[in-house]
């Protein structure tokens, strides 16, 4: 990897899959030689996901856990990216809710799940209300840092122009610290998929993580709790290449320096 | 020879700007530093103004105060009479290359300021202000695509396309390497008498200011004082191996103490 130029197309794909096929045989071998009767094979895992798939549940559960994460996460850059940006503009304001902020942040979502179930009981709202916790915070840091990071040259050029303050805010502010909100945006969407499956394992009755405990609780289905996190997994992968697309509009390109 | 020269260079025109007794202190960490120390100035309508000094003397700050991003702690400036309180989009600053704004394309960054205008007019003088600064071709280039010189003319079209009366120019051309600069001051020339704007430029290269200025304001170092005003009278095109040049530049290497020789 030392010349990445010179990776050939093809090997770009062939290496990692080969590696992927090593890791399947591999564990197939492993189930197979030990006689596990708990752990599944492969070849369960699979059975187990064509099942979930024949019950209309797979479909169902991706559904659930991804319209959970889409609502939460909406909600969570529908509020934080206003207020991230009021707050980096008005520092004096910053500085009152800041200690706030900074204190309630490191409290892990899942420590909210017994008062979201207080204020939603089981099911989609304590699991959206998680979500957005958990994204709400990282977004507004995000956006807050992103506005003090503005060259105070691209301010005075949009006061030069005439600009009133919200012009300034939408026009320069906002544009200028979009590469900023972007990385925030993406850690947080990660971090919103790691929790929905928490919120469903604890307080759900259905989706990706319900899945999980669920396949566990009843009868020790360890093909379908595998079946499960291989699908969170790769899910999170998709969600995560989706956004990095975003990086590579010109419009944002600029503010990663890796890129040229 | 003198008579011809004496006849284009001095155009008898209204004040178009003028500092009144400015002063300028900061104060950090309970010192106080002076910076500008009793400033006045006068700068004609359409005259092409320098103000040259060693790095770090007050010039820039004096240009920000003009511009109206500083208040001065005394003293005010007068533009058409009336006293400057703000930054103002019929004078606008021209920072180094890095003041176009990344996220707009060279049509977006050119028409950021034209949004009050109609759709149709804002097109024609995209269009007409890109042609302008030779960028054609390059309307929906980002800036991270272009040269340093580009990027500086591009900042430039941004500046004239809401057809301001002055332009501040805060050495623009100070990242740039010597064969662009050298084009890029022979560019400003050339908008300069195709628009006739007020300019005031801000610089610490004699050369520079000899080539480009109607007269040269030579500041002292800090706190800035006013030690000359120079006036350069050679009609453009300059002949920068002219005697009269030399003689100009030279004076100005003696005002800032400099023996001219390395």
């Amino acid at each position: 990897m030392t010349a990445p130029a010179h990776v050939l197309r093809w090997e770009r794909y062939f290496w990692p899959a080969l590696l992927a096929i090593a890791f399947l045989a591999l564990w197939h071998y492993a189930v197979r030689w030990t006689g596990s009767k708990v752990f599944p094979s492969p070849l369960g895992v699979q059975k187990g996901l064509a099942e979930l798939a024949h019950k209309g549940l797979l479909w169902r559960y991706i559904g659930d856990s991804l319209r959970r994460v889409g609502i939460g996460f909406s909600a969570a850059v529908a509020s934080g990216i206003p207020l991230g940006l009021t707050l980096g503009w008005y520092t004096a304001a910053a500085q009152v809710v800041n200690p706030v902020i900074q204190m309630v942040r490191p409290i892990s979502p899942i420590a909210w799940i017994p008062i979201s179930i207080v204020l939603f009981g089981v099911g989609d709202s304590a699991a959206i209300f998680l979500i957005f916790l958990a994204a709400f915070f990282p977004i507004v840091l995000a956006a807050m840092n992103g506005v003090g990071s503005v060259p105070s040259m691209f301010r005075r050029a949009g006061r030069n122009f005439g600009l009133g303050p919200v012009e300034l805010l939408t026009r320069v502010v906002f544009p200028a610290s979009l590469p900023q909100i972007i990385i925030g945006l993406r850690i947080s969407l990660g971090i919103a998929w790691l929790v929905v499956v928490a919120a469903e394992m604890i307080a759900g009755d259905s989706g990706l993580g319900y899945l999980v405990i669920d396949a566990r609780n009843s009868g020790k289905r360890y093909d379908l709790v595998i079946a499960a996190m291989l699908l969170i997994g790769l899910i999170g992968l998709m969600l995560d290449i989706a956004f990095r697309q975003l990086e590579t509009l010109k419009a944002i390109r600029w503010g990663f320096r890796s890129e040229s | 020879m003198l008579q011809s020269v004496m006849a284009i260079a001095p155009r008898a025109v209204e004040t178009k700007l003028r500092a009144e007794d400015i002063n300028m202190v900061f104060r950090r960490d309970g010192k106080s530093t002076n910076v500008l120390d009793n400033i006045n100035i006068e700068v004609g309508k359409g005259e092409f103004l320098c103000l040259l000094g060693p790095s770090g003397c007050g010039k820039s700050t004096l240009l920000n105060i003009v511009a109206g991003f500083l208040e001065p702690s005394s003293g005010a400036v007068r533009i058409d009479g009336a006293i400057v309180n703000g930054p103002d989009p019929r004078r606008i600053f021209v920072f180094q290359e890095r003041g176009v704004f990344p996220w707009l394309t060279v049509e977006g960054n050119i028409g950021f300021g034209l949004f009050k205008m109609s759709r149709v007019e804002r097109e024609r003088r995209i269009e007409h202000y890109v042609k302008l600064v030779g960028l054609g071709g390059f309307e929906k280039a980002y800036p991270q695509e272009l040269s340093g010189g580009m990027k500086q003319r591009l900042e430039v079209a941004r500046a004239l396309a809401v057809n301001p009366d002055m332009l501040f120019l805060d050495e623009p051309f100070g990242a740039l390497d010597s064969i662009t600069r050298l084009i890029m001051r022979g560019e400003l020339l050339r908008l300069w008498e195709a628009e006739r704007k007020t300019i005031i430029f801000v610089t610490h290269d004699i050369e520079e200011a000899v080539q480009l200025a109607d007269r040269v304001v030579v500041m002292s170092a800090r706190p800035a004082r006013i030690q000359r005003i120079v006036k350069i009278n050679i009609p453009h095109p300059r002949d920068i191996s002219s005697r009269r040049y030399l003689e100009l530049r030279d004076g100005i290497f003696a005002e800032i103490g400099l023996a001219h020789q390395i």
